[in-house]
């Protein structure tokens, strides 16, 4: 019989005007790895808060009972102490120091202030064999890669003899074969007696990994399942998470598909700081109008290079090859002139890339398109009111008003400005990378239906996706491509997860 | 009483530094036994305060396109002592001198924006350069000396006004017809633009404090157009001021390049890939700055009636001070020209007030420094605050009651444009 290692009972948090969290209980034995399930914003990332200390007690009302004694974290270093680490999603490494600088920083090996590196140095190689990295622990952490970086984080979080570790979308940034080493981790670490709590959308990692699930919904707990019991799939999860069956992820939809588009031919694209390493090679693919295609390939296999580089060059260096839009081959070389010529790029990076977070809706949803609102020497503010409350109708943007500035958001919210942004562009080509990251699925299905009407408007669509599901719901043809190389075309007919994920994985330099 | 008080919270950010700038007027003129307020010390802050003014609107777009610029005392130096060798020396027309004056000022600033735009060195170093190099090559022009004996028209820019008209009554009747014009103008343009507000469902404020906000920005422009008028009428420099102020104003709010200069302080990566040219606007606002610091410079020398090779020390950092004090921020993207103003204002009456008290140069500055780090301690403090209340909230938040039915007519007549013809937003089956 396991004991709960952690028990949250009746958490209660309120914001200035909003209840976060309303009567939330969660029961976490010990051993376990519990996952917790739920739409973006119904409060999982308040809840984790709140056991981290970063609301610290007296913020909120309920008991945390962790370890059988009543917790009352002030801060971070508080819950620490006592064996809880949280991996947050956005990872907090720091690039120019070396791998055991960062596992060790603000837990330094020190004597009176002074650093024992030989110690540092050496703890931190075993704790690198312990989450099963082999690096040199005085590589400097911008030198690995994404998944890497997270093994680091893990490896920072042992350190601190870890009892209960929290895991805040650990998957998220990471290919297929760096989320399951990731998820044999945690399931290694389970065995040595550690406890996890893992907050993640990817329902199959879930479904694979964990003990446990409770689903958070609108600030309350709503269930908790228990795999061993049976009957939980992806499809359980979900209608706890939305409340409802979603018997159809996709919207229907009946292509009407036209003429060819856009077509890309021999594009070769070198990379912009080593102008040698070929990034895309020779790649040909084209999208018919009304069409959405898909691109599947693993992460760091292009798909975001070709596309960047389609739009305008804005990515990599002595690009050859042409594009050719409407039958007229296109002289791309800035962002300016691609918008120009009509095609829209929404990028996998909504806050870096995709909007200006201290703006309003309304500036964000025209700044791509101003040139169309202009009015002589002004901008047509009028106009542009019109514009973006239309948008903000047509698209069922969730906000008090188009001034309500972006930042504040939630991702599906976000993205539909963005997608706004674009299509006020009018353009006749759109290229979607990772439409639906981070974004929970009641607003991942209008994000669909968004992206069939475009098609259905007469306009091509590319989708880029690290989902396959996806792709296979959404698109009319997907191309793969590994390594700079689109490897197959595949009809949606004949397209299955298993036959596109062996051309994604094909050793395409050969 | 609460729906008053919650308007003012939500405004604090909005009118703090207009609370803070009239709460050091009424201190001054209390502490100075109303001297501060009399006529010809009001005439004379205007003329004193006005280079680094221009300077701070300049300043102001360059910290909002995220840059900085060190060098504009050095390049105002330098512009009024060509200037001043070519009236002089070469007996250029006052004109030609402005001009040419202007010019190279003008050419400073792309050379400025040249290196930060097209070659990628941090504005903090080019300008940094700049600084050294300008007060260098000042000397050098000067030969060490101070340049006077420049023309009665030149010096008019820094120390001259506007001439008299109509009866004698006493009062500078230009000053006050321009005043009314001016308020009658500001009056058509609030409640315009309040009215399209209200038609759009905006947030505006109740229409009793809107009068109140109308007759206090009335009583203010008339009581200063009436001392300046009992004075000696509007300076010169005064209506230059006035006139970029609204001109840049409108260059910032209402153009499209304006749009691209928030948007690139905002978020560069986004705002390149939404298809600004990122460059050519961080050259711009460059070459701007120098633009304002040559003006800055003729002013300067006109109103000291000569070029001096120290003219212009320190310049830069009242000019980024006031863009700070008025609620500029450091990360880029925010700030506004009148808020510039307002800081440049703050800072100049603290000079005045000071002076006028007999506090010693040493002890001025540092009392400003202090000023300057309590007036981001308070924007920062403020920022926080509201950022508080909206967070986790927020995203609940569901949308606002519909728009009023003119609005909603023109969308549906807009329908037709838009790029989507349906509505996809359905909710998936239940």
């Amino acid at each position: 019989m396991t004991s709960p290692i952690l028990e949250m009972r009746g958490i209660t948090k309120e914001f200035p005007g909003v209840k976060a969290l309303s009567d939330v209980n969660l029961v976490v034995n010990r051993g376990d790895i519990h996952a917790i399930c739920g739409e973006n914003g119904a409060g999982k990332s308040t809840l984790m808060k709140v056991l981290s200390g970063v609301y610290p007690h007296g913020t909120y009302t309920g008991d945390i009972v962790f370890e059988g004694e009543t917790a009352k974290f002030g801060n971070i270093r508080q819950s620490e102490a006592a064996g809880i680490v949280i991996i947050h999603q956005e990872l907090a490494l720091i690039p120019e120091l070396s791998i055991a600088e960062n596992i060790f920083l603000g837990n330094e090996t020190a004597k009176r202030g002074i650093i024992d590196w030989g110690r540092a140095n050496r703890e931190a190689i075993d704790l690198l064999a312990r989450v099963g990295l082999r690096e040199n622990p005085l590589t400097p952490v911008k030198h690995l890669g994404i998944g890497k970086q997270q093994l680091v984080e893990i490896a920072k979080a042992l350190s601190k003899e870890v009892k209960l570790l929290i895991l805040d979308e650990p998957t998220a940034a990471l290919n297929d074969d760096d989320s399951q080493h990731l998820l044999a981790l945690l399931k290694g670490l389970k065995e040595k007696g550690i406890t996890s709590i893992m907050i993640s959308h990817k329902l199959n990692e879930i479904e694979q990994i964990a003990d446990e699930i409770t689903i958070i919904r609108d600030g309350q707990s709503i269930e908790t399942l228990s795999v061993a019991d049976g009957g939980v799939d992806e499809d359980r999860i979900i209608r706890g998470m939305v409340g409802r069956d979603l018997e159809n992820r996709f919207p229907d939809h009946t292509p009407s598909i036209g003429d060819v588009l856009f077509e890309v031919r021999d594009w070769t694209v070198m990379h912009p700081q080593d102008s040698h390493r070929e990034v895309i090679r020779q790649a040909n693919l084209s999208v018919r109008a009304g069409e959405i295609v898909g691109i599947a390939g693993m992460m760091g296999a292009g798909r975001t290079e070709l596309a960047r580089s389609i739009f305008g060059r804005s990515y990599g260096s002595r690009t050859t090859g042409s594009l050719v839009l409407d039958g007229a081959e296109l002289q791309l070389n800035t962002v300016t002139q691609a918008i120009d010529a009509g095609i829209a790029y929404v990028s996998e990076d909504r806050k870096g890339l995709g909007l200006n977070l201290i703006d309003d809706i309304k500036t964000s949803v025209t700044a791509a398109a101003l040139k169309k609102l202009r009015n002589g020497l002004v901008v047509d503010e009028h106009k542009e009111v019109v514009v973006a409350e239309g948008y903000r109708k047509n698209l069922n943007i969730k906000a008090p008003s188009i001034t309500a500035g972006v930042g504040k958001l939630s991702g599906g919210n976000q993205q539909k400005v963005v997608l706004s942004k674009w299509m006020y562009t009018d353009p006749k080509l759109l290229i979607l990378d990772e439409p639906t990251r981070g974004i929970d699925v009641g607003a991942k299905y209008e994000i669909y239906g968004i992206i069939q009407e475009l098609a259905r408007s007469g306009r091509g669509v590319l989708v880029i996706s690290s989902e396959l599901p996806e792709l296979l719901g959404l698109c009319d043809r997907i191309y793969t491509l590994a390594e700079g190389v689109i490897t197959h075309e595949f009809d949606r007919s004949e397209a299955t997860q298993e036959s596109l994920m062996r051309y994604m994985t094909a050793d395409a330099r050969k | 009483m609460n729906a008053l008080l919650n308007t003012l919270r939500g405004n604090v950010r909005q009118y703090g530094m207009i609370i803070a700038l009239a709460a050091i007027i009424v201190l001054f003129q209390i502490s100075t036994e109303g001297v501060l307020l009399k006529p010809l010390n009001v005439s004379n802050l205007v003329v004193q305060n006005a280079q680094i003014l221009i300077l701070a609107i300049g300043m102001v777009i360059v910290i909002v396109a995220r840059h900085i610029d060190l060098s504009v005392g050095s390049v105002a130096a330098f512009v009024g002592a060509a200037s001043a060798i070519m009236m002089t020396q070469y007996d250029f027309p006052w004109w030609l001198a402005v001009f040419l004056g202007l010019l190279i000022g003008t050419a400073i600033g792309a050379w400025h924006g040249f290196w930060v735009a097209y070659v990628g060195i941090p504005a903090f170093i080019v300008t940094l350069a700049s600084m050294l190099l300008f007060r260098g090559l000042t000397l050098v022009v000067l030969k060490g000396a101070t340049v006077g004996g420049l023309p009665e028209q030149f010096k008019a820019i820094g120390n001259g006004f506007l001439p008299e008209i109509g009866p004698d009554t006493g009062l500078h009747n230009l000053t006050l017809i321009i005043a009314v014009v001016a308020v009658a103008i500001l009056i058509v343009l609030e409640v315009r633009r309040r009215n399209a507000q209200a038609a759009y469902n905006f947030d505006v404020l109740p229409f009793p404090l809107f009068v109140v906000k109308l007759a206090l920005l009335t009583v203010v422009i008339m009581y200063f157009a009436y001392l300046l008028a009992d004075a000696r009428g509007l300076p010169i420099v005064g209506l230059i001021l006035g006139g970029l102020i609204v001109v840049y104003t409108f260059i910032m709010n209402k153009t499209v390049f304006g749009r691209h200069v928030y948007a690139i302080g905002g978020n560069v990566d986004a705002a390149t890939m939404s298809g600004v040219n990122t460059k050519r606007v961080d050259f711009l606002v460059m070459m701007n700055m120098g633009l304002l610091s040559g003006l800055a410079g003729l002013v300067t020398t006109a109103r000291l009636t000569a070029a001096n090779p120290k003219a212009g020390v320190n310049f830069e950092l009242d000019a980024i001070a006031a863009a700070f004090i008025g609620g500029a921020a450091v990360t880029g993207g925010v700030g506004t020209v009148v808020g510039a103003i307002i800081g440049g204002l703050v800072m100049g009456v603290l000079n005045n007030g000071m002076s006028l008290l007999g506090v010693s140069i040493d002890w001025q500055q540092a009392i400003k420094g202090l000023v300057l780090l309590l007036a981001v301690a308070f924007d920062v403090w403020n920022k926080r605050r509201t950022a508080g209340s909206g967070g986790a909230g927020a995203e609940a938040t569901e949308s606002s009651a519909p728009p009023p039915d003119k609005l909603a007519e023109e969308i549906e007549a807009m329908e037709a444009e838009l790029s989507v013809d349906s509505t996809p937003g359905e909710t998936p089956k239940t």
